[in-house]
């Protein structure tokens, strides 16, 4: 038995990243998640919502929560339908950027996560988010 | 979103909030280092207490407003890092905060005080 709840957010423009992360923040602190793992679901959904107002001009940011008596469940999921990465191995390494920034967005994220995965092509880049905890 | 940049003795005193967007990032950054040009201030403190997700694109601004400062010839400290951020900036593992830091804004004014009379470079 689980109840699950979900929230999407249309990505526009860049005040879309800040509803992102506040809504992430939220819903977790309803089911119970800590605050550690709060500000890193939120840092991860603000580099990445960030990616996609900048690469690929819009998208979505789907946050589904889920609760069963053993465990609470976050999982995010990023669309858009922009260009696409060309290299993601390369966009995986730390220190690559082709927009002028630091290079720590995509590999800084998947560190704050449990569960990252990324499939990328042009018209369509998907990346899903996880973090599970057990229900105490 | 303005970020007040308050004037105390020669020392700029400015304290970001949570949630700015990119752009209100990056006048917030032009609005300090010209407001440093006009005060001649000595000392710059950038109080980030009220932050509560510090992203890599953030940690770029707050450390390169930073080194314009210093370069300038301003001492810089930073101070409030909330735990939470400074664990989030670790795991993402990057060396994002290039510049000094103090636990809170008390500590940071006096940190800041002892900077600029020893001159330290």
């Amino acid at each position: 038995m689980s109840s699950i709840a979900e929230k999407s957010i249309d990505l526009k423009i860049e005040d879309d990243i800040l509803i992102a992360r506040q809504i992430a923040r939220k819903e977790m602190a309803e089911i119970g998640f800590g605050s550690a793992d709060q500000t890193r679901m939120a840092t991860a959904i603000s580099e990445l919502t960030r990616n996609v107002i900048k690469y690929a001009g819009q998208g979505v940011c789907h946050i589904i929560t889920e609760v069963s008596s053993a465990e609470i469940k976050v999982k995010v999921e990023i669309e858009d339908y922009g260009p696409g990465i060309a290299d993601l191995n390369k966009a995986m390494e730390d220190g690559y950027t082709t927009g002028g920034g630091l290079g720590a967005g995509l590999p800084g994220a998947k560190r704050l996560v449990n569960d990252f995965s990324i499939e990328s092509r042009p018209g369509l880049t998907k990346i899903n988010l996880e973090m599970c905890r057990p229900n105490v | 979103m303005e970020i007040p940049i308050l004037k105390l003795k020669n020392i700029l005193l400015t304290s970001i909030q949570s949630d700015m967007t990119d752009d209100d990032a990056l006048k917030y950054q032009s609005d300090v280092v010209s407001t440093l040009e006009k005060s001649g201030s000595k000392g710059l403190i950038i109080d980030i207490t009220a932050m509560d997700i510090v992203d890599s694109f953030m940690a770029r601004v707050i450390n390169e407003t930073a080194r314009m400062a210093r370069l300038m010839g301003t001492r810089v400290v930073l101070c409030g890092m909330q735990p939470m951020v400074a664990l989030t900036l670790v795991e993402m593992g990057r060396e994002l905060i290039g510049v000094d830091t103090a636990l809170n804004l008390d500590k940071g004014f006096d940190k800041l005080l002892e900077m600029i009379e020893e001159g330290v470079e």
